[in-house]
């Protein structure tokens, strides 16, 4: 791995400049390495972080199981990431024009990650550096302790991807406080709409009646406001006072909750286990926003790759090399997913509408088709709009607040639906649905999304644990879920259980029909069996399974 | 049609109404369900993606698509360099009480000719809580797309049994970008014997045979030759001058004075040796009747493939390997691809198998200068329910075989009770009789790989 040379280097200051003053925000330090073949056989299994922690699992073949994103929320063969100064890696023999595009490409990347505020918990360190001293904690624990370090990893791992990391997120950016009394905030926010469930208009009319107050008699109002609720609602003031007493919030974090209670951990002789929690859980973290925001971060980096790069002198000579590289990055398939084809494009859709001001109910309100196609305002802030967008959001609320029936229609987006034919022996593709709804829903379930799994203290009992997996219309990989829990069960130091829903047949009812004229011949030779939703609860106890069905989900 | 008439003669001696209906479901299939099994995916790479069917949101990255740089491979050696490590590390985990995670991944690359590569890779996967996309209740399989159509209009298709098609992995495989490690089915043989602890096998004394001549060095011959033997020459010459009297001291010999001879010097000359060794031929047999279909064949190939590696190594690759299909007939297949590939057919009769086994070791006079090993797998379903065919060939077999092994894949649904052929296999008497020359080992339908190791240690043991 060595950096690349001063001329290369040349063409990649030149890029920041013209990117800054198109208005992308970085800091100006960065390292650009040329990596081998060989370098990034070291690199990949590391999630391309060259101090990373080694792990004895980096050494083999990890079976990639379909959407093993969910196992490894982080892209494993990236060309930037998001350290201090940011790294990025490069093939020796790109020719300068490519250089220049790709070049764009990556600080589009390092302004998402600098701006972003899903990344806002990694840009206060370096995490190559954070890496490298955890990694020589690793290997100084793993001298003393031996193999136990790397099953303390490999049980950590088992649990890396529920993690808090949105509570790390709002502990880092609350929003600021507000001016108005808590009391208040109680009274109308909870009081009204939870407790006495008034009407829209007894609310409205306790706003006014509110503000004639403060009108009437100033500083005084919101005192006098609230001597006369009192008088009306008696209960008022002790259910502010509960209110105000702290709730501890439903433990989510299990490698937080782990470090913090687990009294196996907690024991003087096993306090050095922690600290391999503590790095699974770091890292983790780092890595949690990438995925998270995958095409907007993708989709930004082309746009401004394509737009800068289209007015920069240096394509001169390049224009037909570079539609044919570009077009392969942002052309949409036919069939499957782009995130840099659809994050490009939703940006430029959404620049159009900042500028023509169509962000707005005046707009919403029409229906028309003609009269939106001409709607423009010509408000010019469209880039504003999209430096805002990039800012605040991640793929969920992108793709859900932006996806409409304009945006798929434009780009003749449609959901593609795959079914078998039996009869020519082929898996036809058709056109399921133009709808943008359908649209937003397929996308929405192929993002990435952790199962969330709580500890419910209420029945973890006698020492033991018991978790909570909540139904959200997938069971978990039943295969995963002995081996994950043995690693739970040691970590805790003593029984636990899992809540969760799978696929059960049905319990059976009465015996197979009988066929006087033989039975029919099913397709596939498969027997047709009725599944439904059971609630199980698993139990690890001495490192063995065992498995039973609470309930069943009506249906 | 000879399948329904054999049908029809099984039929007179009487079955039971469950029977009739899965034979008759059997022949109703015959011929019409095509199974053939998958083969490796080939890797995807940039601009032949298309192939692998469509791709998802996180399935690009930028050094693939901005710079062309496909996912590095691993090579053979780096591979191999760390699975001893591998794997001793994990026999040190079942020691500390966890269950083991190194298994061997992708086993079959079968080729046409008998010469189909094996590929051995490590692979290990690291459990977490994950949502399984397969338990949904919404079956329906969705993607985005783009560009022109009517709604339901079908704008492509893609063939089922196409190399690249998820969803049909063989055992141990995954989906997509693949480091593999190409290796013969020797070094295979080599790891399952070293490391999972498959036995040795002993050597027999008895049948030994010609199986190569060597050449080397031995014989001597004066006068010519390739090379001089100096010191059996020097020793002629001395012999010579003492018989001329040419030495008259022995004491105090002088070699200048030496008469030499041409025909005094020694030389050595290539000769042929014969060399013994043990040699051995294995049958692999296979039902590949209808109720094969899927699971079944995947986990009787998969196991067969280890065997061969196991032996291949075993006896220095001087192993010959026939490969023997059969519905209510057998027939011989040439290698190992067609034996793995062959689509289903119709019926089944387990005893034409080793019927044609018996009649192959007889014509060619096998037994005298081989070992001789049969592996037959099956899912346990016989129309000859009792075995009254089955069991006079097996033990016909049994007077020469070193071992007969027979996997039995159980279907989920009849994983309970016993099949056919166990329910006859166990009532000959054979097994416990005879449990040095005959085995059985029936896999449950959701086996997986060291499952499948374990049953080949069961089926070869001593």
């Amino acid at each position: 791995m060595e950096l690349i040379d001063q001329h290369t280097k040349k063409i990649m200051e030149g890029c920041k400049e013209r990117a800054r003053d198109a208005g992308l925000r970085f800091e100006n330090e960065t390292l650009e390495y040329i990596v081998t073949n060989r370098d990034l056989l070291e690199l990949s299994p590391k999630l391309m972080i060259p101090t990373l922690y080694d792990y004895w699992v980096h050494d083999v073949e990890v079976i990639k199981e379909k959407r093993r994103y969910e196992l490894y929320p982080s892209n494993p063969y990236e060309t930037v990431i998001n350290t201090r100064p940011v790294i990025s890696f490069y093939n020796d023999n790109n020719p300068d024009w490519l250089n220049v595009m790709i070049f764009y490409h990556v600080i589009g990347h390092i302004d998402f990650f600098q701006n972003n505020l899903y990344f806002r918990h990694t840009w206060d360190f370096d995490f190559t550096g954070q890496a490298l001293s955890d990694k020589r904690l690793i290997a100084r624990l793993r001298s003393e302790k031996g193999r136990w370090v790397d099953y303390l990893i490999e049980f950590a791992r088992g649990i890396d991807n529920i993690v808090g990391y949105h509570q790390e997120l709002s502990r880092l950016d609350r929003p600021a406080p507000t001016e108005a009394s808590r009391r208040l905030d109680y009274y109308f926010d909870v009081f009204l709409q939870t407790e006495k469930k008034a009407k829209v208009h007894e609310y409205i009319k306790e706003i006014e009646r509110y503000n004639e107050f403060m009108r009437t008699l100033g500083a005084l109002g919101a005192k006098a406001f609230f001597a006369a609720v009192i008088a009306k609602y008696p209960e008022f003031e002790a259910l502010y006072e509960k209110s105000q007493e702290k709730k501890p919030p439903k433990p989510f974090d299990l490698l937080q909750f782990f470090m913090d209670h687990s009294p196996l951990l907690n024991k003087d002789e096993n306090l050095w286990m922690k600290s391999i929690l503590q790095v699974v859980r770091k890292t983790s973290l780092f890595f949690q926003p990438q995925i998270r925001t995958k095409i907007m971060n993708e989709g930004w980096a082309s746009y401004w790759h394509e737009k800068l790069f289209l007015q920069d002198d240096r394509i001169k000579g390049h224009e037909v090399d570079f539609a044919r590289v570009n077009a392969g990055v942002t052309a949409m398939p036919r069939v499957g997913l782009n995130p840099y084809a659809l994050g490009m494009r939703l940006f430029y859709f959404l620049e159009e509408i900042g500028d023509k001001g169509k962000y707005d109910p005046a707009f919403r309100r029409l229906s028309n088709i003609k009269e939106r196609e001409d709607f423009d305002h010509k408000t010019g802030k469209g880039q504003d709009f999209i430096f805002n967008i990039r800012k605040t959001l991640c793929d969920y609320l992108f793709i859900n607040n932006f996806i409409d029936q304009d945006f798929v229609t434009r780009n003749k987006l449609f959901v593609a639906g795959r079914r078998l034919n039996q009869s020519r022996g082929v898996i036809e593709y058709f056109v399921k649905s133009r709808k943008a709804e359908d649209y937003r829903a397929m996308l929405n379930a192929a993002l990435y999304h952790p199962p969330h799994i709580t500890i419910d203290a209420e029945k973890s009992g006698n020492g033991s644990l018991y978790l909570v997996h909540r139904f959200e219309g997938k069971g978990l990989v039943k295969d995963y879920i002995a081996n994950t829990m043995l690693g739970i069960e040691y970590l805790w130091g003593a029984p636990v259980h899992l809540e969760t829903s799978d696929l059960g047949e049905a319990p059976s009812a009465g015996d197979q029909p009988i066929y006087p004229f033989g039975p029919p011949v099913t397709q596939g030779g498969e027997k047709q069996k009725i599944k439904r939703w059971q609630r199980t609860l698993y139990t690890m106890e001495k490192r063995k399974l065992t498995k039973k069905v609470i309930s069943y989900h009506s249906a | 049609m000879k399948l329904e008439d054999y049908y029809h003669e099984i039929k007179a001696r009487g079955l039971s109404a469950e029977r009739d209906k899965m034979m008759r479901e059997e022949i109703l299939s015959a011929g019409t369900r095509e199974t053939e099994l998958p083969q490796l995916a080939s890797r995807p790479g940039p601009g032949k993606g298309a192939a692998s069917g469509p791709s998802g949101l996180y399935d690009l990255n930028d050094q693939m698509i901005l710079q062309g740089q496909a996912p590095p491979l691993a090579t053979y050696t780096v591979g191999l360099k760390s699975i001893d490590e591998l794997l001793s590390r994990d026999k040190q985990r079942e020691a500390d009480g966890f269950p083991r995670k190194i298994r061997v991944g992708r086993l079959l690359k079968p080729g046409k000719g008998k010469q189909g590569n094996v590929v051995v890779v490590p692979t290990t996967v690291e459990e977490k809580f994950i949502h399984d996309p397969n338990a949904t209740e919404d079956q329906e399989d969705s993607v985005g797309g783009s560009g022109a159509g009517e709604e339901g209009e079908v704008i492509g298709e893609q063939p089922i049994h196409g190399p690249d098609m998820p969803g049909t992995e063989g055992p141990g495989e995954g989906e997509g970008a693949a480091h593999e490690l190409e290796s013969s089915a020797y070094d295979l043989g080599k790891i399952l014997t070293e490391k999972f602890e498959l036995p040795n096998l002993k050597d027999k004394g008895t049948k030994r045979s010609v199986v190569r001549y060597t050449y080397d060095m031995t014989d001597k011959n004066r006068g010519f030759g390739q090379i001089l033997d100096k010191k059996a020459t020097l020793r002629k010459i001395l012999e010579t001058n003492m018989t001329l009297g040419n030495v008259p001291d022995v004491g105090n010999i002088d070699p200048t004075r030496f008469l030499i001879s041409p025909h005094d010097k020694i030389y050595r000359i290539l000769s042929r040796e014969k060399d013994y060794e043990s040699q051995a031929v294995v049958f692999f047999l296979r039902d590949y009747s209808g109720s094969m279909a899927g699971k079944p064949t995947t986990l009787v190939v998969s196991q067969h493939i280890l065997i061969y590696s196991w032996l291949l190594f075993q006896y220095a690759m001087r192993v010959e390997s026939r490969f023997i299909l059969h519905d209510t007939e057998a027939k011989e297949v040439p290698d190992f691809y067609t034996y793995y590939n062959s689509k289903v057919a119709g019926g089944t009769k387990v005893a034409s198998a080793f019927h044609l086994v018996n009649a192959i070791v007889e014509k060619e006079n096998l037994a005298k200068d081989y070992n001789i090993y049969i592996f037959h797998g099956t899912d346990g379903d016989d129309w000859d329910t009792d075995g009254k065919e089955t069991v006079p060939e097996i033990k016909k077999a049994i007077t020469y075989a070193n071992r007969i092994g027979i996997s039995i894949a159980r279907h989920a649904y009849g994983a309970k009770s016993d099949s056919e052929v166990e329910k006859y296999l166990k009532r000959s008497g054979l097994l416990s009789e005879k449990p040095k020359l005959i085995r059985m080992d029936a896999i449950p339908e959701d086996a997986d790989e060291p499952r499948l190791i374990d049953g080949i240690k069961h089926l070869i043991s001593e």
